[in-house]
C-alpha cells in the first residue's frame, strides 16, 4: 500500500484554536505539578508525564463525538484531562487520596471514568489494544456507531498481542482508531534499535487496515487525521491505524536519567516544535486573541492546577475499610 | 515571596542524594523546565528540573554534597521584583510535603491465639426439591444446555472461542448452539489466545457478558495477563467502577495421553487470586446449574472443566431455571470416620476410595467443594469437628496446592478437633508423562487416597 499524506488541514476557527491551546496548556502545566508534587514525595511509585505529546490527545479528543470510548497504557494523564475527567480527582489518584478517580486505589497507572468513557489507564504494554478491540466489538454487537479510539506507544507496537488485535479487528470490521504514539523511545531504546521496520503504521498493511503517519506536533494535522479515521469507522470500515509522530520531553518515568538522547535533541524539540508553542504562535500572528488574551488562559490553567494540588494534597487518604472493597462486584456495573 | 526549591525525590525509592552538579548560579534567571542541577540517587544521575519561574536568589546546598535528604532546601527561587536581600532562610516558605502517615494495620485477619472454634453455619438444603423430575444427561449436554439457557434469557450473552461455531466444539460442547443463536452470538475465533482473550474482557468492560471458551486451560497460560491484571483487577483498580462480567471455561487437567503441555491442573492457580471466581464441577447438575450462576456473576468467573467428565451422565432436574449458588458444598455421603474433600474430576478417586474403605468398616464423609473460590470452607470444618479427621484429593501438583489451603485452614479453625494430621493427595511433582504407565502414576490414585485415610484413622 502506497503510503498516504495526512489529511488536508481544516478550516479552524480562533475559538477552537483558543481551545486547542487550552487544553494543552492544562495538559503541560498539570504534569509539571505533578512532576513537582512526585519531588515532594506526594506521588509515589511511577509517574510517568506526558509532556510533549499534547497535541496529540487534545487533537483526537477534537475528532471525538459524545459516547465515543478512550482507552490507553499507563502514560494517561493527557488523556483523562483531554476527555474532560476533573483534574482534582486525576491529582488525587495520584496522590493516592479517597478524592481520586479510583478512591487512592489505581494510581497513575490505573485510573477510569465510566462517565466519560475513558476505560484506563493500563500498566501492562499493549494489553489495552485487545482491550480497545473489545470495546469496539462491543459496540459493533450493539449495533451503535460509537468509535473507539486505542492508544499505544511504539514500544507496545511489537508486543505479539498488538497482530492479533488487527488481525480480528479488521476480519470483524470492527470501529476502532488504532492510534500509535511514536514518541520515538521506548522508554531508553530508540525505534532504530528495536526494529527494522520502524514504519508502524505499514504494518497494518498485512491485515488489511488502512492507516497513515501524522505529525503529532501539530494539533490541526492531528484532529484532521482524526475526523478522518473516525468517518471511516463509522462508516462501517475500520479499523483505522493513525501513527502519530511525537516527543516526550522529559524522562519515560520520573525516575529516568535519559542518557539515551542528547539534552541538545530534546532541546530542539522544545525549541522548534513545540505544539504549544505553534498554536501561540498561530493565534498571535493571525490576531487572534492577544498576549493579554493568552495571559487570561495562562492564568486560568495556573488556578485550575494549583486547585488541583491543593485538593491533592488536602484529601484524606482512604478509610482503611476501602482496603476490603471493590474486590468482587455485587451487581453488573451499568454503562453510562 | 521567595521560594525554597528542595531536593527533590527522583525514583519510588529515593531517600537522600548527591548535589553532583549546579548548572545555574545565583542570579540566573530560570524557567519552567529548564535544568537546574544534577543529582546522583541511589538508581542514577538524574537531572533536576525548574517548575517556577524566577531568579535564583542563593544556593543553600553547594554542589558535590552527598546525603543530602529528600525535601531539605538546596536553593532559594526569587519571584519578579524581589532581590537577594529579600532571603530569609527561615522564613522563606518551604513548599510543604506532608508524607502521609503509615496505614494503620488492620487486625481483622489476625486469628486470636487460644480462640475457641464454634462450629460453622453451613448451608445444607438440598439442591432440588423432593419429588423433581430427573433426567440422565451428560455433563457434554448439561453445559450446554446451561450456557444455552442463559444465552435466550440475556441478549447481551455471547461465546467466543476457537471451533465453537462451525465445528460445533473442539469438544462438541457448544453443538448445534451455532444455529440457535447464529454467527453473531457464537464466534469462532482465530487460534489467538491472548488476543480474544484481552477482547473478551474489554467487550465485557463494554457491557457484554462474554464466555469465552479455552480448548484447554493450558492455552490460556497465552492469555493469563488478561485473565489476572485486566479482568480480575480493574473493579479495584477503578474504586468500584467498571469491572469484567465474563466467563472463562473449558477443560483443564490431565485428560489421557496428551503430554506434560496438555495436561496441566490450574485450579490452585486461579483460586489465589482476588477478583476472580473459580467453579470446577464434578457432576452434571452442577455443570449446568454453576454455569448459569456463572454466566450471571457480575464478575470474571473460571469455569475449569474436565474432558473425561464430558461423556459421563448424572441426574439432572427437570426444572425451568436449574442454578447453583458458588460456595456451597455439596456433601455426597455422610460418614463419621474421616472427611475426604475434593472437587472436579478428584471426585471419582473420593467415591471409589470411600467405596472400598465401606467394605472395611471406615464410613468416610465425602465433600465436593464445587466451586474453590469462594470455597465453602465452613462444610469442610463441620465435618471435621464430627470426624476428627481430613484427607483431600486432588490431580494438581503438591506444593501449594488447594489441599495445602484446605489443610491450613483446619488447622487455624480446627486444630483441636483434629486427631491426625491432614493429609493432601495430590499429582506427582512432575510434568505429566506420556507413556501409559508413568502417566497413571503421575496422577493421584484411588489407592493413595485409600492409603491416607487408614494412615489418619490410625487403621
Amino acid at each position: 500500500m502506497a503510503p498516504r499524506k495526512s489529511a488536508k488541514k481544516p478550516n479552524v476557527s480562533a475559538d477552537e484554536l483558543k481551545a486547542y491551546y487550552r487544553d494543552m496548556l492544562l495538559i503541560r502545566r498539570f504534569e509539571e505539578k505533578a512532576g513537582q508534587l512526585y519531588g515532594m514525595g506526594l506521588i509515589g511509585g511511577f509517574c510517568h508525564l506526558y509532556i510533549g505529546q499534547e497535541a496529540v490527545v487534545v487533537g483526537l479528543e477534537a475528532a471525538a463525538e459524545e459516547g465515543d470510548k478512550r482507552i490507553t497504557s499507563y502514560r494517561d494523564h493527557g488523556h483523562m484531562l483531554a476527555c474532560g475527567m476533573d483534574p482534582n480527582g486525576v491529582m488525587a489518584e495520584l496522590t493516592g487520596r479517597e478524592g481520586g478517580y479510583s478512591k487512592g486505589k489505581g494510581g497513575s497507572m490505573h485510573m477510569f471514568s465510566k462517565e466519560k468513557h475513558f476505560y484506563g489507564g493500563h500498566g501492562i504494554v499493549a494489553a489495552q489494544v485487545p482491550l480497545g478491540a473489545g470495546l469496539a466489538f462491543a459496540d459493533k454487537y450493539k449495533g451503535n456507531d460509537r468509535v473507539t479510539f486505542t492508544y499505544f506507544g511504539d514500544g507496545a507496537a511489537n508486543q505479539g498481542q498488538v497482530y492479533e488485535a488487527y488481525n480480528m479487528a479488521e476480519l470483524w470490521n470492527l470501529p476502532v482508531v488504532f492510534v500509535i504514539e511514536n514518541n520515538q523511545y521506548a522508554m531508553g531504546t530508540s525505534t532504530k534499535r528495536s526494529t527494522h521496520s520502524p514504519s508502524y503504521w505499514e504494518r497494518g498493511a498485512a491485515y488489511g487496515i488502512k492507516g497513515e503517519e501524522v505529525d503529532g506536533m501539530d494539533v490541526l494535522a492531528v484532529k484532521a487525521a482524526g475526523q478522518k479515521a473516525v468517518e471511516v469507522c463509522r462508516a462501517g470500515e475500520g479499523p483505522y491505524i493513525l501513527e502519530i509522530k511525537t516527543y516526550r520531553y522529559r524522562g519515560h518515568s520520573m525516575s529516568d536519567p535519559a542518557k539515551y538522547r542528547t539534552r541538545e535533541e530534546v532541546q530542539k524539540m522544545r525549541d522548534e516544535r513545540d505544539p504549544i508553542e505553534a498554536v501561540r504562535s498561530m493565534l498571535l500572528t493571525g490576531k487572534h486573541a492577544s498576549e493579554e488574551d493568552l495571559k487570561a488562559i495562562d492564568k486560568e490553567i495556573k488556578d485550575i492546577v494549583n486547585e488541583s494540588a491543593e485538593f491533592a494534597k488536602t484529601s484524606p487518604e482512604p478509610a482503611v475499610e476501602e482496603l476490603w472493597t471493590d474486590i468482587y462486584a455485587t451487581e453488573v456495573p451499568q454503562e453510562a | 515571596m521567595a521560594v525554597e526549591i528542595l531536593m527533590p525525590a527522583l525514583s519510588p525509592t529515593m531517600e537522600e542524594g548527591t548535589l553532583a552538579k549546579w548548572l545555574v548560579k545565583e542570579g540566573d534567571t530560570v524557567s519552567s523546565g529548564d535544568i537546574m542541577a544534577e543529582i546522583e540517587t541511589d538508581k542514577a544521575t538524574m537531572e533536576f528540573e525548574a517548575v517556577d519561574e524566577g531568579t535564583i536568589g542563593k544556593i543553600l546546598i553547594e554542589e558535590g554534597t552527598e546525603g543530602v535528604k529528600v525535601n531539605t532546601a538546596i536553593a532559594v527561587l526569587l519571584e519578579d521584583g524581589e532581590s537577594a536581600d529579600d532571603i530569609d532562610t527561615a522564613a522563606a516558605k518551604p513548599a510543604s510535603a506532608p508524607v502521609p502517615a503509615d496505614r494503620e494495620q488492620s487486625s481483622e485477619t489476625a486469628p486470636a491465639a487460644g480462640m475457641s472454634h464454634p462450629e460453622p453455619e453451613v448451608d445444607t438444603s438440598p439442591d432440588w426439591p423432593d419429588g423433581t423430575t430427573l433426567k440422565q444427561q451428560t455433563v457434554r449436554e448439561a453445559l450446554r444446555d446451561g450456557m444455552a439457557e442463559e444465552m435466550r434469557r440475556d441478549d447481551s450473552v455471547f461465546l467466543m472461542g476457537e471451533e465453537v461455531a462451525e465445528y460445533q466444539g473442539a469438544y462438541k460442547i457448544s453443538q448445534g448452539m451455532l444455529d440457535e443463536f447464529g454467527s453473531k452470538r457464537v464466534i469462532d475465533t482465530p487460534i489467538t489466545e491472548h488476543g480474544f482473550a484481552g477482547m473478551g474482557v474489554g467487550a465485557a468492560f463494554g457491557g457484554l457478558r462474554p464466555i469465552v471458551e479455552f480448548m484447554t486451560f493450558n492455552f490460556a497460560m497465552q492469555a493469563i495477563d488478561q485473565i489476572i491484571n485486566s479482568a480480575a483487577k480493574t473493579l479495584y483498580m477503578s474504586g468500584g467502577q467498571m469491572g469484567a462480567p465474563m466467563v472463562f471455561r473449558g477443560p483443564n487437567g490431565a485428560a489421557a495421553r496428551v503430554g506434560a503441555q496438555h495436561s496441566q491442573d490450574y485450579a490452585a492457580w486461579y483460586m489465589q487470586v482476588p477478583g476472580l471466581k473459580v467453579a470446577m464441577p464434578y457432576s452434571a447438575s452442577d455443570y449446568k446449574g454453576l454455569m448459569k450462576t456463572a454466566i450471571r456473576d457480575p464478575n470474571p468467573v473460571i469455569f475449569l472443566e474436565n474432558e473425561i467428565l464430558y461423556g459421563r451422565s448424572f441426574d439432572v432436574p427437570e426444572l425451568d431455571d436449574y442454578t447453583v449458588p458458588f460456595g456451597k458444598a455439596r456433601i455426597w455421603r455422610e460418614g463419621e470416620d474421616v472427611t475426604i474433600v475434593s472437587f472436579g474430576i478428584g471426585m471419582s478417586y473420593a467415591f471409589a476410595a470411600a467405596d472400598k474403605l465401606a467394605e472395611d468398616g471406615i464410613s468416610a464423609e465425602v465433600i465436593d467443594l464445587r466451586t474453590l473460590r469462594p470455597m465453602d470452607t465452613g462444610a469442610i470444618l463441620k465435618s471435621v469437628m464430627k470426624t476428627n479427621r481430613c484427607v483431600t484429593v486432588e490431580e494438581g501438583w503438591p506444593q501449594g496446592s488447594v489441599g495445602n489451603y484446605i489443610s491450613s485452614v483446619i488447622m487455624q479453625e480446627a486444630f483441636d478437633y483434629l486427631d491426625a494430621p491432614v493429609i493432601n493427595c495430590t499429582g506427582k511433582d512432575v510434568p505429566m508423562p506420556y507413556a501409559a504407565n508413568l502417566e497413571k502414576l503421575a496422577l493421584v490414585t484411588t489407592d493413595e487416597v485409600i492409603e491416607a485415610v487408614k494412615q489418619v484413622t490410625y487403621k
